[in-house]
């Protein structure tokens, strides 16, 4: 099984900062982390590894050169390679530019070494939080997808995955190469031990620029991005709402009733 | 921010074990405590992650790190935990180092591999009931019959024991030698007929680290099982018990770390008088006189692992170092709790179990006065 984990090194908080002249996040004084859903997406990975230990498992990141950190974190977590993707000329990619550089990138992974049979990416980067760049890699590439996986195992040739919905779960199954987009599963991604994180510390990790991958130039970058930010904020916090809970359901929907009518809503 | 000068290596040590120890040890610390449960997830976990033999060689298995990295590690779990702190410091710088220094070939790679990795925790029986302090007077015999070592006698306060697959079992040799001579040490391996475990004790500190009482009656183990020479177990003992010292210190390092930490969030929080209680200098006089406490002890402690790293002797240091950080989380955990009022004798709010866990440390691997004795008499031959 060969497995590639698209990751992203994200700042440490929710409340992230954005430069208002530019509109772009501000990264300088933030602690940065491996966004939490790909950290899960390559625990997933992992697991399936534990199975079947002759899987290799490849990460993919594209950001600056100190990225390089997220992937040696990576690195001591079960990725066995890790590749970053990082030039000045892909600066200021929206999804669709990242996604397509991302996907250049792959094709030249795979053309040096062996196709992926499956890529896993977190549902979606905690900082940005588009949730677009799994999707737009699989139809890049023209391959099935499985969005929002909260688990997935590999059964003879087919993937087994386990996806939330708004409604509960559905259990998929596909042909391989496959794009699975991971959400929280219900389980920690596993800690280093004190050699895994040595060894990963130690780690050279190949940098990939423009030079080494073949891009179209008018699809990179921030020319090759339609997206134009308008503005960026941190919305408000919700107001904490009421909670009706009274002893039956009819006695719940007469108090839903008379809180409604006395805000003028009914 | 490297304010202590360490490595990269030590840095990177200390980064996994405060993550290991905020996750997980934070999240579970409480519960155990109440329960007086062991750790034994956590410690399956400390083991997988490679922190039961941080100083264990790679060729044994374990990190081949150094001694100031074990004590980063004792350090931050000790800031949720003095319990699972004590159990690694039991198993590592108590239970397995002997083996290490005085092995053969064969026993560590019997003994010392399974214990690096933590698959197999061990236990250090010297401590017996009428001999604490005064280690050389232990009662404890073995008698060599045939091709087996015979052990009888009684042993107390063994941490680690419930949990324990190798006990390290030091007995009286020669019974003409006098005082702590004619003692050697032995590998008793958990099961061996005549064994018994007791009941841990009920004791106010450390309630998820157990220490109970051994007997054995007539435990036949083989000759080859005997660690290290003949009737030299004392200075073998010592040297561990020096390593165990500054284990020890760390734990108190890291308590008081832990305390402050958390009385200093409070102190944030709680409003009296319309105002958060920390703009009172009688709160924040405290808090500075706490953190400097820390400070002093932590510098001590890491020049003392530095020394032993170096090769340097640092047994008096070790013991000034035991004596100085157990007092001073004595008092650091007194002005946590005071500055916590009320809320810091419930048990939610962690101080209360810290306070109790703290008084442990100036009793355990040698008493104040013990480390006094110790002191003074280095001061003596000194000047």
């Amino acid at each position: 099984m060969n497995i590639l984990v698209c990751v992203k090194q994200v700042p440490d908080t929710t409340e992230i900062k954005i430069d208002p002249v530019t509109n772009t996040l501000i990264r300088a004084g933030v602690p940065s982390i491996v966004n939490p859903f790909d950290a899960y997406a390559l625990e997933i990975a992992a697991r399936i590894k534990d199975k079947t230990p002759e899987t290799t498992i490849t990460v993919l990141s594209m950001g600056p050169p100190q990225a390089v950190a997220a992937l040696k974190e990576c690195l001591a977590v079960g990725a066995d390679k890790a590749y970053l993707v990082s030039d000045r000329a892909f600066g200021g990619a929206d999804t669709l530019a990242t996604s397509y550089t991302l996907t250049c990138a792959i094709d030249k992974l795979e053309a040096e070494h062996a196709p992926f049979d499956l890529i896993f990416c977190g549902k979606q980067a905690i900082d940005g939080d588009t949730a677009q760049v799994g999707p737009e890699i699989a139809e890049h590439r023209d391959c099935p997808q499985i969005t929002y996986a909260i688990e997935a195992a590999v059964e003879n040739d087919e993937i087994l995955v386990k996806r939330e919905t708004g409604e509960g779960y559905e259990i998929l199954a596909a042909k391989m190469p496959c794009v699975i987009t991971v959400t929280k599963p219900n389980f920690n991604p596993r800690f280093p031990t004190i050699k895994s994180k040595m060894a990963a510390n130690r780690a050279v990790i190949t940098t990939l620029t423009v030079n080494d991958i073949s891009v179209d130039d008018t699809k990179i970058g921030l020319k090759g991005s339609p997206t134009k930010v308008k503005k960026s904020f941190t919305p408000p916090p919700k107001q904490g709402g009421i909670r009706i809970i009274e002893e039956t359901a009819e006695d719940t929907a007469k108090k839903l009733f008379d809180v409604l009518s006395a805000a003028n809503l009914l | 921010m490297n304010k202590y000068a360490l490595t990269e290596d030590q840095l990177m040590i200390q980064e996994l074990a405060k993550k290991f120890a905020d996750e997980v040890v934070a999240e579970t610390v409480t519960d155990l405590d109440c329960r007086h449960a062991f750790p034994v997830e956590e410690v399956k976990q400390c083991g997988e992650m490679g922190f039961m033999g941080i100083c264990v060689p790679e060729e044994y298995g374990g990190a081949g790190m150094d001694h100031l990295s074990d004590i980063l590690v004792m350090e931050q779990i000790a800031r949720h935990s003095s319990s699972l702190a004590s159990i690694i410091d039991a198993h590592a710088s108590l239970g397995s180092t002997p083996i290490l220094l005085a092995g053969t070939e064969e026993q560590k790679q019997k003994y010392l591999v399974p214990a690096a990795s933590g698959e197999a925790l061990c236990a250090f029986a010297l401590t017996e009931p009428q001999s604490g302090s005064d280690a050389g007077q232990i009662r404890t015999k073995a008698v060599l019959d045939g091709e087996k070592w015979v052990i009888n006698g009684t042993k107390a306060f063994i941490t680690n024991s419930t949990y324990a697959s190798t006990f390290l079992v030091a007995a009286k040799t020669d019974l003409e030698a006098k005082g702590s001579r004619g003692i050697s040490v032995f590998i008793v391996p958990t099961g061996t007929p005549g064994l018994e475990v007791g009941k841990p004790e009920e004791k106010m500190s450390n309630h998820s680290s157990y220490s109970c009482p051994l007997t054995f009656t007539d435990v036949r183990i083989p000759k080859d099982n005997l660690l290290g020479e003949l009737n030299r177990g004392f200075p073998l003992f010592m040297k561990c018990v020096d390593s165990g010292r500054v284990a020890i210190s760390a734990v108190a390092v890291g308590m008081a770390q832990g305390v402050l930490e958390r009385a200093a969030k409070y102190s944030k929080e709680r409003v009296t008088f319309g105002k958060p209680i920390c703009e009172n200098q009688a709160i924040a006089f405290k808090l500075a006189e706490m953190a400097t406490e820390i400070e002093v002890a932590r510098a001590m402690l890491y020049n003392t692992a530095r020394l032993c790293d170096t090769g340097l002797p640092f047994s008096t240091e070790a013991t000034m170092t035991k004596m100085f950080c157990s007092e001073m989380c004595v008092r650091v955990c007194d002005m946590g709790l005071q500055i916590m009022g009320g809320y810091g004798l419930c048990n939610d709010y962690q101080v209360e179990r810290m306070y109790r866990d703290a008084k442990l440390l100036t009793i355990g691997e040698g008493t104040s006065e013990i480390c006094r004795m110790v002191v003074g008499r280095a001061v003596l031959k000194e000047y």
